[in-house]
């Protein structure tokens, strides 16, 4: 034997070296054999339920289940024996026996893991006879409905709701033909609302409240696209009939996050259906916002701005977090060319030029990819809470502490639902005061501890149980254990900034061992609005405007409002009035211009709306919160909006620039690949859905000329900032919540 | 509030001790419960998922799995009539027949006045005595019909608080 840890083993008269301690099952697929199954699903505990996966193995007396057998040195296995196609086709005839035959109006006819494996596996005939026990479906939730006869009890909707999602709100009552799935709360589900149990349903026995018999999958494009809410960078497949988007799920698991997606990516999308969708351009006229056309909205705009350039009026430009990164791109080149205003900026939820600032002269070795997570020996979280707001964050470090026993510190100031994977929990007072003690300065009183790590009930017993850390000695002790580590990813969220994030970074880079770093932004693209310059101060690829150069940040645009201090400001995707309401008055002199889906707070404001595509509905790239590229395509439309891009163009041409020439999201691609440090990416991997790593590390980032506050949205599981209060769905499960309490 | 008597719930905090995982002491826990309280209640259910550490879903799982353990109250007395082979072979399907007319209920249903409640069981571990019906933690073995109305007649009249030989 050559390598002692590859076990060799012979299926169908085929040798297979595989690695010790792989499933038959694995080891199959491996090596391209196919062993059908309901109920194995990689990742999830051992189930052996179905016995569709019964194989013969030499010297053991009867059929073995391939999904629970480990493979053995000298292992001989058939899988296509005449007994074993016998095997499988009883365990067919069984499940069917009391399974409807529905599929014509079943919403997963056509996606159907009975369906395919009834077609290659079953028997042209069952035995049985009995009429078929017939159950009423039930709704358990806005977005749950469960048609009980379809079930095959594979249990991966138990496995996946408790496993991967420490929810534990699905369970199996009673037994044998009685038996059946059950929610948490005997009539309805009391969950996160994440729809895991739905994608991962081989039948149709979970449905989708917000899909389910609206069409068939077969009259679907399916288009794979990034989800627009969280900066986590899941990739949701649009299910898109007439340019309609029906539905959201992640069923091929080709994305960053596998078989993952939240609710917001799930169920969050009908906002693009909403009615109050905008639709036509609209200005202000006597006092009150009417329709006009798109010729006469762009020449009023560029009209304006070239009025206020001619009179040296100020114009401030606030970008956003969910457009696209050719769009933020082009307006930060649009208002330093065109309007050739230094004042822009966008809505912080990170710190990422003092995560940048803190590792110049670093390399790709210091920046963690979301997927390293799932396997990091140890994960220090600093603020955040990412079950709601990073909801791949969170499953991935449940991942790594269900499959690698992961140790995760966490640093908050709150009580978070992560506790329950924690190896150490400190709850402070201050996390700044907190981040400085454990990078050796000032006392641990310095940074109060207001709570500590208490005992709790493991559900996985192979992980020690935290040990309870007294109050006087945590964050010693918390600081202590860490500097052992020799491997960590330190996480953080926008509720650290500037110093505090140069003080964790210096602490991290003073452990022995490797340690990288991840930071947290609300939104889609708030990465790359970062990355590609929407910065009063920092050009794409963070490099600093020549000294005296910056311009007014968003705080000093919004004060500068009331002091009529500009002639213009430009809101592109973004709803900065929500948080800094403004008086009436405040924009007598400003000439607002605002492009969004929505009449936002903001847009209510304007003298000028233009109406734009939201990210499902235009093709382009996005980077995820750890600075992962990926490919934008465009699932739905809408008619009368259109993209960022395209109205920046326009405008661009209505105000004379006539090199700027027709929208390509091709061709700024490319510019932004020569221009912006870190996004010379290979193409090929790039639109292959590969995430490479933008690494927009550049040497020191000087501090921003004022400090301004970072603004985290702290959403919960069903908001989403502004965006999510437009989806039906989100609302729906959000009021469910409210009438039951 | 805990449903259950101090003793009770001193016996769980033993019960506890006693197994690796806190979780193992649940089906002995949920045996006594019933004993207690006749059938497990809701608050039963909550008490001893708060007491486990365990979600009431993951109670309410184990308790639907186990036929002996109920979610509904019985009758004063529970009348357990087996049906498996050997009292089969023996007239236990009459017997279950008779109780069936002769209290007015069926299978796992209680009668009106709160006295009596039936259930058709499997194997009771009495073939030896077949066919043996089981009231409460009574055996009644060897039966004929005869014999089981005056058992009942019995237990009736010990619910009305005479007292009776039996």
């Amino acid at each position: 034997m050559a390598d002692p840890a590859l076990v060799h083993l012979t299926v169908n008269g085929q040798p297979l070296q595989v690695p010790a301690g792989t499933l038959l099952i694995e080891a199959c697929k491996q090596h391209g054999i196919e062993v059908p199954s309901f109920c194995y699903y990689p990742n999830l505990s051992l189930q052996a339920a179905c016995r569709m996966c019964l194989v013969e193995i030499e010297k053991m007396p009867k059929l073995q289940t391939a999904c629970t057998v480990v493979v053995s040195e000298g292992m001989v296995v058939n899988s296509d024996s005449e007994t074993v196609h016998r095997a499988r086709k009883s365990a067919i005839e069984f499940i069917l026996t009391n399974h409807p035959l529905d599929c014509p109006v079943c919403d997963a006819g056509g996606e159907c893991e009975l369906q395919d494996m009834t077609f290659k596996y079953g028997a042209e005939q069952g035995r049985f006879v009995e009429p078929k026990r017939h159950r009423e479906e039930q709704q358990w939730s806005p977005v749950v409905y469960f048609d009980r006869p379809r079930c095959i009890l594979c249990y991966r909707c138990v496995r996946a709701c408790g496993e991967g999602m420490d929810v534990w709100a699905l369970g199996v009552a009673n037994r044998g033909i009685n038996a059946t799935i059950i929610p948490s709360h005997q009539d309805h589900l009391e969950c996160e609302e994440c729809g895991n149990c739905i994608d991962i349903c081989p039948v149709g026995a979970l449905t989708s409240g917000a899909y389910r018999y609206q069409t068939r999958p077969w009259e679907m494009q399916h288009v794979g696209a990034i989800c627009t809410f969280c900066g986590d960078g899941c990739k949701t497949t649009l299910g898109v009939r007439n340019g309609e988007i029906l539905r959201g799920d992640n069923r091929d698991k080709s994305g960053i996050n596998g078989d993952f997606l939240c609710i917001k990516g799930r169920y969050g999308l009908d906002f693009t259906r909403h009615p109050e969708r905008l639709k036509q351009p609209l200005a202000r006229r006597d006092g009150e916002l009417q329709p006009v056309s798109w010729g006469y909205a762009l020449e009023t705009a560029a009209k304006r701005w070239r009025e206020i350039q001619k009179a040296q009026g100020a114009i401030g430009v606030i970008g956003s977090t969910r457009i696209l990164n050719e769009e933020a791109y082009t307006l930060q080149k649009f208002a330093r060319q065109v309007l050739g205003t230094p004042h822009l900026d966008h809505h912080r939820t990170a710190d990422f030029p003092a995560l940048f600032d803190a590792l110049a002269g670093r390399g790709a070795e210091s920046l963690a990819r979301l997927d390293d997570l799932k396997t990091a020996p140890a994960v220090l979280l600093v603020g955040g809470d990412p079950t709601p707001q990073h909801p791949l964050t969170a499953w991935n470090l449940r991942w790594g502490y269900r499959q690698h026993k992961t140790r995760l510190y966490v640093l908050n100031s709150g009580d978070i639902k992560l506790r329950r994977q924690a190896y150490r929990y400190a709850q402070v007072a201050s996390l700044a005061a907190a981040v400085r003690y454990l990078n050796g300065e000032g006392e641990a009183q310095s940074a109060p501890l207001t709570g500590v790590a208490e005992p709790s009930e493991k559900r996985w017993p192979q992980t020690p149980a935290a040990e309870v850390a007294r109050l006087d000695e945590g964050l010693q002790d918390f600081r202590a254990r860490l500097r052992q580590e020799q491997d960590v990813i330190i996480v953080f969220s926008g509720d650290i900034a500037g110093d505090s994030v140069r003080d964790l970074v210096a602490f991290g880079n003073s452990l022995s061992g490797q340690t990288r770093y991840l930071a947290l932004a609300d939104n889609a693209n708030a990465r790359g609005a970062a990355d590609m310059g929407l910065y009063p101060d920092l050009l794409p690829g963070y490099v600093p405007v020549a000294a005296g150069q910056a311009g007014l940040n968003l705080e000093q645009m919004l004060a500068a409002l009331p002091r009529q201090g500009l002639a213009s400001l430009y809101v592109v995707g973004a709803n900065p009035f929500r948080s800094h309401p403004v008086a009436a008055g405040d924009l007598k002199q400003t000439f607002l211009v605002v492009q969004d889906l929505f009449l936002t707070e903001t847009a209510r404001q304007a003298d000028l709306v233009f109406p734009a595509l939201c990210a499902y509905e235009k093709a382009g790239t996005v980077t995820n919160t750890g600075g992962q590229v990926q490919p934008q395509r465009r699932g739905g439309g809408c008619e009368g909006a259109k993209s960022d891009l395209e109205i920046l163009h326009r405008l661009a041409a209505a105000m004379g620039e006539a090199a700027w020439g027709a929208a390509d999201p091709d061709r700024t691609l490319q510019e932004i690949r020569a221009q912006v440090k870190g996004y010379d990416l290979p193409l090929a991997k790039l639109l292959a859905g590969e995430a490479p790593l933008a690494l927009p590390l550049n040497g020191r980032v000087p501090r921003a000329a004022a400090d301004l506050p970072l603004r985290p949205h702290h959403d919960t599981l069903f908001t989403a900032g502004t965006l999510g209060r437009y989806s039906a769905t989100l609302n729906s499960v959000m009021e469910g919540r409210a009438d039951k309490r | 509030m805990s449903p259950f008597s101090p003793q009770l719930e001193a016996r769980f905090r033993e019960l506890m001790q006693r197994y690796p995982a806190r979780r193992s002491a649940l089906v002995p826990m949920l045996l006594y419960a019933q004993d207690e309280l006749g059938w497990l209640t809701p608050a039963a259910v909550q008490r001893i998922a708060e007491l486990l550490a365990e979600t009431e879903l993951a109670v309410r799982e184990v308790i639907g799995y186990y036929s002996m353990l109920r979610t509904e109250p019985t009758g004063k007395y529970h009348v357990q009539v087996c049906t498996n082979i050997s009292c089969l072979l023996r007239g236990g399907d009459e017997l279950y027949a008779h109780c069936e007319r002769r209290l007015g209920v069926g299978h796992k249903q209680t009668a009106a006045d709160g006295v009596f409640s039936l259930e058709e069981v499997e194997c009771i571990g009495a073939c030896s005595w077949a066919p043996a019906v089981q009231v409460n933690y009574d055996f009644h073995q060897e039966l004929t019909v005869e014999q089981l109305d005056k058992i009942l007649d019995a237990y009736a009249a010990r619910a009305r608080g005479e007292r009776t030989d039996s």
